[in-house]
């Protein structure tokens, strides 16, 4: 999403017909970039200069206490289960959903995004008396690395499900029968028809709860138990707010952020690589 | 000495001055100008009190009941406080203190440690001399309690019942929670009343802290944790214990012998009207006190205090966080809880490297 540079319009692509007459298209513009100045990038600028507040020895100093690399350690590998887990079960449950029939499906269906409209910290009690100390199904996952993945699982379940889910409605299921009727077995058919169209829908999907997950608060602020061995960063950056160190935690949140776009960056680049690879 | 997170005046500048193409410029322009424009009035608007407005009542959490259904009415009731209009905000003191230094209107703010308030101090929101009175600014009292299971199965009666092995202690995570230093504060001075030296008690601290199986983040967090199921003992306030207990919950509490009295301030900002002013007054009369009292919380006032005592046994070994042991909360604050440099940020460091 890089702004396009000052002057560029000379040699902008052709204008889109929707826009209205009177320079609508550098309005536009204007809009988008002042709407995203307003939302994103003056939010994250203050943020970038309070993280070098201290300077960039501060800076350093902050990122690499103890306790920020393994809370950022703790993180990005809870973070990268969690994405691997929703690319699986993700695909598999957008597959079950748009190709099977079965009573109940609506139903299934609008429950997929309850993750979404439930209040974090509702879902972090919840999960705690659910699979903590007390569990009545005998699970006790609480206040150990394995529950904050859990409670990473719920809050990310809808991303992969919903980028799929479109993409398999509209793939053409002749393409398959075609793939089978010249001698492809099912897995053939799935390594070299399917995936390959659902790749890019299930990138997309995996950047979008590998975002969610690495700053999640709410859900495992419970159940982490926020030990250190199990803190997490969103909660070690809290805790620095907290104890008023406002520039160590600025640092680790931008840290976050670059890692963040790093990872989104890369993503990128292999959704590109899966659509050229298509053709 | 805090920097605040959010610059606009400088950002402003900057976004402002990029602007080679003209209307995406302007359009910049306005959006730093709105902005500043914004900011502007709300400081304004903090910074105004009009007589008629309400009172604006910035607290900490655990008060908000007796403040909602006792306190406030009370007042409410009084000559001084007849047609006082209240708007109140209850969350962790640490919150509420930065809120009201980024300009959330405030009369009167009633923290859980000194520290917050200082910090308002050193905003310039409240006078330097709020603790120049007989109470020196303090509403009310607590101490730090074990929080045990129904019938202490466990038996736990002193500090050093806490790390026996086996023994699963909750205390919520100091860096999160101000209010939970007291926690770590009573830990590490009753140490030192038992006569262990500085060296010890740091080792106490140490196994406290290896016996800890949930640091959540909140006094009110580590309630939900440990009623949960999770721990045999909960540090916390006595007057959260009363509360919990009040609410139904299966607990009970043993007072240590040593232990930490908690005193929580209050003060008005420097611009707060007479009525908010006269509010801060009525909490330190012997009605409200008894009120405080009834709340679960210690009086202040001597006599309401003594009046109340088969509630409020004195524990032997009560200390404050002024006594040498300790050193006063700046003290405490550099040598125990600094994010990087304190003692308890080294030993939870450990922790967190030696199994991670």
């Amino acid at each position: 999403m890089t702004p396009v540079a000052p002057g560029a319009r000379a040699e902008a692509p052709p204008r889109p017909v929707a826009w209205p007459r009177l320079g609508g298209a550098a309005l536009g513009r204007g809009l988008v970039t002042a709407y995203l100045s307003l939302i994103v990038l003056i939010p994250i600028a203050a943020l970038v200069a309070q993280s070098i507040d201290g300077g960039l020895d501060g800076f350093w100093t902050a990122v690499t206490s103890p306790l920020a690399v393994s809370a950022l350690k703790l993180t990005l590998i809870s973070s990268a289960i969690v994405v691997a887990v929703n690319v699986v079960m993700g695909t598999a449950i957008a597959w079950v959903l748009v190709r099977d029939n079965f009573p109940g499906k609506a139903i299934v269906n609008s429950v997929i995004d309850l993750p979404f409209a439930l209040p974090t910290i509702v879902a972090g009690i919840t999960l705690l008396a659910l699979y903590g100390t007390n569990s009545p199904v005998g699970i006790d996952i609480a206040f150990t690395r394995v529950g904050i993945v859990v409670a990473l699982l719920f809050v990310t379940l809808p991303f992969v499900v919903r980028a799929v889910q479109p993409v398999l409605l509209e793939l053409d299921q002749e393409m398959e029968e075609a793939a089978a009727s010249l001698g492809a077995g099912p897995l053939t058919t799935f390594r070299r028809i399917i995936f390959p169209n659902l790749a890019p829908a299930i990138l997309a999907g995996a950047a979008l709860a590998f975002a969610r997950a690495i700053g999640e608060f709410g859900s495992v602020l419970l159940i982490s138990g926020n030990l250190p061995k199990t803190q997490v960063a969103s909660l070690f950056i809290y805790a620095q707010i907290q104890s008023g160190n406002d520039t160590g935690a600025a640092a680790v949140s931008v840290t976050l952020l670059l890692i963040a776009l790093v990872v989104l960056l890369v993503i990128g680049r292999l959704t590109h690589w899966t659509l050229r690879h298509d053709r | 000495m805090r920097t605040s997170f959010w610059k606009p005046e400088n950002l402003a500048s900057r976004t402002a001055g990029g602007g080679s193409r003209r209307r995406v410029g302007r359009l910049a322009l306005v959006t730093a100008l709105s902005v500043a424009v914004g900011v502007g009035v709300a400081a304004c608007g903090s910074s105004s009190s009009d007589s008629g407005g309400p009172i604006n009542l910035v607290a900490y959490s655990t008060p908000e009941t007796v403040y909602d259904k006792q306190l406030i009415p009370a007042f409410q009731k009084t000559s001084e406080g007849d047609g006082a209009k209240f708007s109140t905000s209850f969350g962790p003191s640490g919150d509420q203190s930065r809120a009201v230094a980024a300009g959330q209107p405030a009369d009167v703010v009633h923290l859980s440690i000194e520290p917050d308030m200082q910090n308002l101090v050193d905003a310039g929101l409240v006078d330097s001399n709020w603790d120049q009175n007989q109470y020196h600014g303090i509403v009310q009292d607590s101490v730090v309690v074990f929080v045990v299971r129904k019938g202490n199965p466990k038996n736990i009666q002193t500090w050093d019942d806490l790390i026996k092995p086996g023994v699963e202690v909750v205390t919520p995570n100091v860096f999160s929670s101000g209010g939970a230093k007291w926690n770590i504060l009573a830990a590490y001075g009753a140490q030192i009343e038992e006569g262990k030296s500085p060296t010890q008690a740091l080792a106490f601290l140490k196994s406290l802290l290896e016996h800890a199986v949930a640091q959540p983040g909140s006094a009110g967090d580590a309630l939900t944790t440990f009623t949960s199921g999770k721990g045999d003992v909960l540090l916390s306030y006595e007057s959260d214990a009363i509360e919990a207990q009040r609410a139904g919950e299966d607990v009970e509490y043993v007072i240590p012998d040593d232990t930490i009295l908690i005193e929580t301030p209050a003060a008005t900002t420097t611009d707060a009207s007479t009525q908010a002013q006269d509010f801060l007054k009525f909490l330190w009369t012997p009605q409200a006190q008894q009120l405080w009292a009834d709340g679960g919380y210690r009086p202040v006032n001597k006599s309401v205090l003594d009046k109340n005592k088969d509630k409020f046994p004195d524990p032997p070994g009560l200390f404050t966080v002024n006594d040498p042991s300790i050193g006063g909360w700046e003290k405490a604050n550099t040598d125990f809880f600094d994010p990087t440099n304190g003692s308890v940020a080294k030993i939870e460091e450990n922790l967190g490297v030696s199994t991670g």
